[in-house]
C-alpha cells in the first residue's frame, strides 16, 4: 500500500513539476503576475510529493518488503537499519530518487528565502529548477523505476554490495549530491537572469550563498569518497584519476571558479557575463558527470547496472539543458550592461587569474576524462589516459595558481599596489622558503617534489595568516586592539582565510605522499619488516567470522625504536551470499601520518603476504579539505552573505552606522 | 590605462594562460597516454622498448607461478597468442585464473611485460570492457555482458 502511495506520489510530481515549469514561465514571459505566483506553491508540493515518494521507498527497505525488485536486489532482512537505510542510494534507481530528492530540496529552499527577490526572477529561477525536476523524474519513471513489484516475492533479498556495506554509504552520496545538485540554484539562477534581462550585484547576493553552500557540501563530498576508497578498497592510494573521481573534482574546480567570480561580481559589479557562463558550466559539468557515471559509458565501482536506453535518455537531458543554456547565454549576453572598472592588478585582476587557471585545468581534466572515449569512437584505439598525464597538465596549472593565491588574497579591490603586498607577504615568502630549504638539506636524495610542496603548501597557509594579521594589526602593537579588530573582521574574511589554509594543508599532505613507503614482504610470524620509521612484525593469522561474513586474517604488532606501538590487522573477507572477497584494510594513525597493512593472502605454509605502507602527514589531505569546508561554512554564516538584498536595504535605512565594511 | 587597453591587457592574459595549457594538454596526449592491445596486437604491433601499454585478455589457466613470491608471474592469452608477465604487488581480489585482466607496464625486450598494475574486473556480473570487447570479437568468451 505504502509503495502505492509512493508511486502514485512520483508520478504526481511529474505532473507538479511540469506545472512548475510552464506557468511561472509562461507568467514571467508575459509578464503575468497570477501565473508568476503559481512558482513557489508548485515548488513545495513538488518537494513533498517527492520527499513522500523517497519516504516510501525507504520505508520498503526498512520493512524488508521484498515484493518490490529494487528492495530485493539492494537489501537483505539481517542488514543493520543503516544499511537498509543507506541501500537505498546504493544503486541506479535510488540514487537517482536521491538526485531528485536533493534537487526539489533546494527548489523549496530558493521558495522558501524568496521574499525579497523580484517576483519575475524569482518565477523564472524556480521554472528553471521544474523544468530540471521534470526531465529527471520523467528520467526516472520510464526507465529507471524503483518502485517496480516482482511476481513472485522471494523470502529474502540479495544484499548490499559489501564494498558498499560500510558507514561511507550513508555520508558520501548525499554530501556529494548535495554538491551537484547544489549548483542547479547557480544554473536556475542563472538562467532566469537571462529571462528577466537584469545582472547586477543583487542578482550575485542572491546566488552567492547557494553557490558556497553546495561547494562546501561537495568538498566535503570529494573528501569523504577519497577517504572511503582509501579505506576501503585496499589499494592504498586516495585518488585514481579515475573518470568518476575526474566527474566530481571538474563541477569542483568550476564552482570554486564561479564562488570566486560571484564575490566580484558583488562587490564590483563585474565580471558579470563571465559569472552568468560559469555558472550554465558548473552545472553542466555537474549533469556530465552524472551522465558518465549512470549511463555506463564508463565502468568502475560507481557504475551500476546499466542499459543503453539509461545513458540515451541522460544524454539527451544533458543536450538540453546544456544546449539550451549555452543557447540562451548567446542571445542575451551582449545585452548585459557593462560592469565596474579595474585595473589589471587588483583583487579583480587576481581573481580573473584565479579563474583563467581553475578553468583552464578544468579543461585540462575534461579532455583527460573525454578523449579515451571520443578516440574509442572515432577510431576504435582504445587508449587509457591516467596520471601521467594529468600530472604534466592539471598539477602545473594548480602549482601557479597556489603561487598566487596569497598575492590575491591581499590585493586591494579596484587597484592594487603590488609592491606593498609583495613587501607585506614578504615574511610569509621568505619563511616558506626557507622551511623548503630546510626540508631539502634535510632529505638529500629524497624526492624534490616533497619540500618543494610542503613550501607551497606554508605560502598558502602563511599568506592567510599575513592577510589577518595586517587587517587587525594598529599602529602600535596593542594587543586589546588586535583583539577587538580579530574579532570585527567579517566572518567572510576569516573563512576567505581558513578556506586558502585548509588548501594548504591539503597540499602539504599531497607533497609528503612523495616520501611514502612501501613495502611489499612474504613474511613469517615474527619476522622484522622495517617500514618508514616503524618495525611491523606478523603476530599471527587467524579466521573467524562476524555478522554475515567470514575472514582470514593476519595480525601485526608494530614497533618504533622497540616500542609497542600499536597492533595491525588486515583480512579477506568472503560476505555470506557473495563470491567475491573484499580486502580490509588495518590503519593506524600516527600523528598525521598512517600506517597502512592490505593483505595479499595467506600461503598454505603459514607465510602470509603483506602489502605495507607508510604514509607520513597522509590525513592532511582530507583535513585540509575540512578545514576549507569549514572556511566555507564559516563565510556562509557571515550575515552580509546570508541575509537577502531586501533585508540589506531595509536594516541599512533603519540603522546607517557602523563600521565600514 | 583606458578601457580598452584594460581588456586587452586581460585578454592577453587569458589568451597566455590558455594556449600554455593547450600546449601542455596537447603535449601530454601524445606522450602520456596508454595503448591497449590483446597479446596477439602486441606479436603484431612494433612497440618501441620502454614504452607503456596496457594488456587486456584472460589470465592462462595453469600459468600462475608464486613460487618467487612477492613477484608474480602468469601470462595473459587472447585464445591466440599468451603474453608473460611479471608483477611485483598486489593482485585485485578478482584475480583469478582463466577471468578478464587488464595489466598495464612495460614489454622488455624479451618480450615479457613488466606490470606494475593489475585490474580485474569489479565484481562477480563485470568483465573490464575493453576485455570483454576484444573477447567477444575473437569469439573466445560470450559470458552475459554486464548485467
Amino acid at each position: 500500500m505504502i509503495v502505492e502511495l509512493g508511486h502514485y506520489a512520483l508520478v504526481l510530481a511529474v505532473i507538479t513539476a511540469f506545472a512548475q515549469f510552464v506557468f511561472p514561465l509562461w507568467g514571467a514571459v508575459s509578464r503575468d503576475a497570477s501565473l508568476q505566483s503559481m512558482a513557489r506553491p508548485s515548488a513545495f508540493v513538488t518537494f513533498i510529493l517527492v520527499g513522500l515518494s523517497f519516504g516510501a521507498l525507504t520505508y520498503a527497505y526498512i520493512s524488508s518488503d521484498f515484493s518490490v525488485a529494487n528492495v530485493v536486489m539492494n537489501s537483505h532482512s539481517t542488514k543493520p537499519l543503516i544499511y537498509k537505510i543507506s541501500g537505498v542510494w546504493s544503486n541506479h534507481e535510488g540514487s537517482m530518487m536521491l538526485w531528485v530528492l536533493i534537487l526539489v530540496f533546494f527548489a523549496a529552499l530558493v521558495a522558501l528565502r524568496g521574499d525579497g527577490m523580484p517576483e519575475r526572477l524569482l518565477a523564472s529561477v524556480l521554472s528553471v529548477q521544474g523544468s530540471i525536476t521534470f526531465a529527471f523524474l520523467v528520467f526516472i519513471v520510464l526507465t529507471s523505476n524503483p518502485f517496480l513489484r516482482v511476481g513472485d516475492p522471494p523470502p529474502d533479498g540479495q544484499g548490499l554490495n559489501p564494498i558498499l556495506a560500510d558507514p561511507g554509504l550513508a555520508i558520501h552520496p548525499p554530501l556529494l549530491y548535495l554538491g551537484y545538485v547544489g549548483f542547479s540554484v547557480a544554473f536556475a539562477f542563472a538562467i532566469g537572469a537571462l529571462i528577466h534581462g537584469r545582472i547586477d550585484a543583487v542578482w550575485a547576493r542572491f546566488v552567492r550563498p547557494w553557490t558556497l553552500l553546495a561547494w562546501i557540501f561537495l568538498t566535503l563530498g570529494i573528501a569523504m569518497g577519497s577517504y572511503w576508497a582509501y579505506y576501503e578498497l585496499g589499494w592504498g592510494g586516495w585518488w585514481f584519476w579515475d573518470p568518476v573521481e575526474n566527474a566530481s573534482l571538474m563541477p569542483w574546480l568550476m564552482g570554486t571558479a564561479l564562488l570566486h567570480s560571484t564575490i566580484v561580481m558583488e562587490k564590483r559589479d563585474a565580471l558579470k557575463v563571465w559569472t552568468i557562463l560559469l555558472s550554465i558550466l558548473t552545472f553542466s559539468l555537474s549533469l556530465l558527470g552524472t551522465f558518465l557515471v549512470r549511463s555506463g559509458v564508463i565502468t568502475s565501482v560507481h557504475s551500476f547496472a546499466s542499459d543503453p536506453g539509461r545513458g540515451l535518455f541522460i544524454l539527451g537531458i544533458l543536450i538540453v539543458f546544456i544546449g539550451g543554456g549555452l543557447l540562451l547565454f548567446a542571445l542575451r549576453a551582449s545585452t548585459l550592461r557593462q560592469g565596474g572598472l579595474f585595473a589589471p592588478v587588483s583583487r579583480e585582476g587576481a581573481l580573473v587569474l584565479n579563474n583563467l587557471f581553475l578553468a583552464a585545468s578544468t579543461v585540462a581534466v575534461l579532455v583527460g576524462t573525454l578523449y579515451p572515449l571520443v578516440l574509442e569512437t572515432l577510431s576504435g584505439s582504445k587508449i587509457s589516459v591516467g596520471a601521467p598525464y594529468f600530472n604534466l597538465t592539471a598539477v602545473p596549472l594548480f602549482i601557479i595558481l597556489v603561487v598566487l593565491v596569497p598575492f590575491g588574497q591581499s590585493l586591494a579591490w579596484k587597484r592594487g599596489d603590488l609592491l606593498g603586498v609583495m613587501q607585506r607577504l614578504l615574511l610569509a615568502f621568505g619563511l616558506s622558503v626557507l622551511a623548503a630549504l630546510i626540508i631539502l638539506a634535510f632529505t638529500t636524495g629524497g624526492p624534490v617534489m616533497a619540500p618543494v610542496g610542503i613550501g607551497l603548501g606554508l605560502w598558502l597557509i602563511l599568506g592567510s595568516a599575513t592577510e589577518v594579521f595586517m587587517r587587525v594589526k594598529p599602529q602600535r602593537f596593542d594587543l586589546r586592539i588586535m583583539i577587538a579588530r580579530a574579532l570585527g573582521l567579517p566572518r567572510s574574511a576569516w573563512g576567505a582565510a581558513l578556506a586558502h589554509a585548509g588548501l594548504g594543508m591539503t597540499v602539504i599532505g599531497i607533497a609528503a605522499t612523495a616520501w611514502g613507503v612501501e613495502h611489499i614482504s612474504v613474511t613469517k610470524a615474527g619476522e622484522r619488516i622495517a617500514v618508514g620509521p616503524y618495525v611491523v612484525a606478523l603476530e599471527s593469522s587467524f579466521k573467524r567470522s562476524g555478522a554475515g561474513y567470514r575472514e582470514d586474517g593476519a595480525r601485526f604488532l608494530v614497533t618504533r625504536d622497540d616500542q609497542a606501538s600499536g597492533a595491525l590487522e588486515t583480512s579477506k573477507r568472503v560476505h555470506a551470499g557473495r563470491e567475491m572477497p573484499t580486502t580490509e584494510a588495518g590503519i593506524i594513525t600516527f600523528g598525521l601520518g598512517q600506517l597502512y597493512a592490505s593483505l595479499n593472502e595467506i600461503l598454505p605454509d603459514g607465510r602470509v603476504s603483506v602489502h605495507i605502507y607508510w604514509k607520513p602527514l597522509v590525513t592532511l589531505i582530507w583535513g585540509g579539505a575540512l578545514v576549507m569546508a569549514l572556511g566555507g561554512a564559516l563565510s556562509l554564516s557571515d550575515r552580509r552573505v546570508r541575509i537577502t538584498a531586501a533585508e540589506r536595504v531595509l536594516r541599512s535605512s533603519v540603522k546607517n552606522r557602523g563600521a565600514p565594511a | 590605462m583606458t578601457r580598452k587597453q584594460k581588456r586587452l591587457s586581460l585578454i592577453a592574459a587569458a589568451g597566455l594562460v590558455l594556449a600554455a595549457s593547450a600546449g601542455l594538454i596537447l603535449y601530454a596526449l601524445n606522450d602520456r597516454i596508454v595503448f591497449f592491445y590483446t597479446p596477439s596486437d602486441l606479436a603484431k604491433q612494433v612497440i618501441g622498448p620502454g614504452s607503456r601499454v596496457r594488456i587486456g585478455g584472460l589470465v592462462d589457466v595453469g600459468s600462475v607461478d608464486k613460487s618467487a613470491l612477492p613477484i608474480i608471474r602468469f601470462s595473459i592469452t587472447d585464445g591466440e597468442a599468451k603474453l608473460p608477465v611479471v608483477y611485483k604487488g598486489s593482485l585485485p581480489d578478482l584475480f583469478r585464473e582463466g577471468q578478464g585482466v587488464v595489466s598495464e607496464g612495460i614489454v622488455t625486450s624479451d618480450h615479457v611485460l613488466q606490470a606494475d598494475t593489475v585490474l580485474a574486473k569489479h565484481d562477480e556480473n563485470y568483465m573490464p570492457k575493453e576485455v570483454a570487447d576484444v573477447l567477444k570479437a575473437k569469439g573466445v568468451w560470450q559470458g552475459g555482458a554486464p548485467k
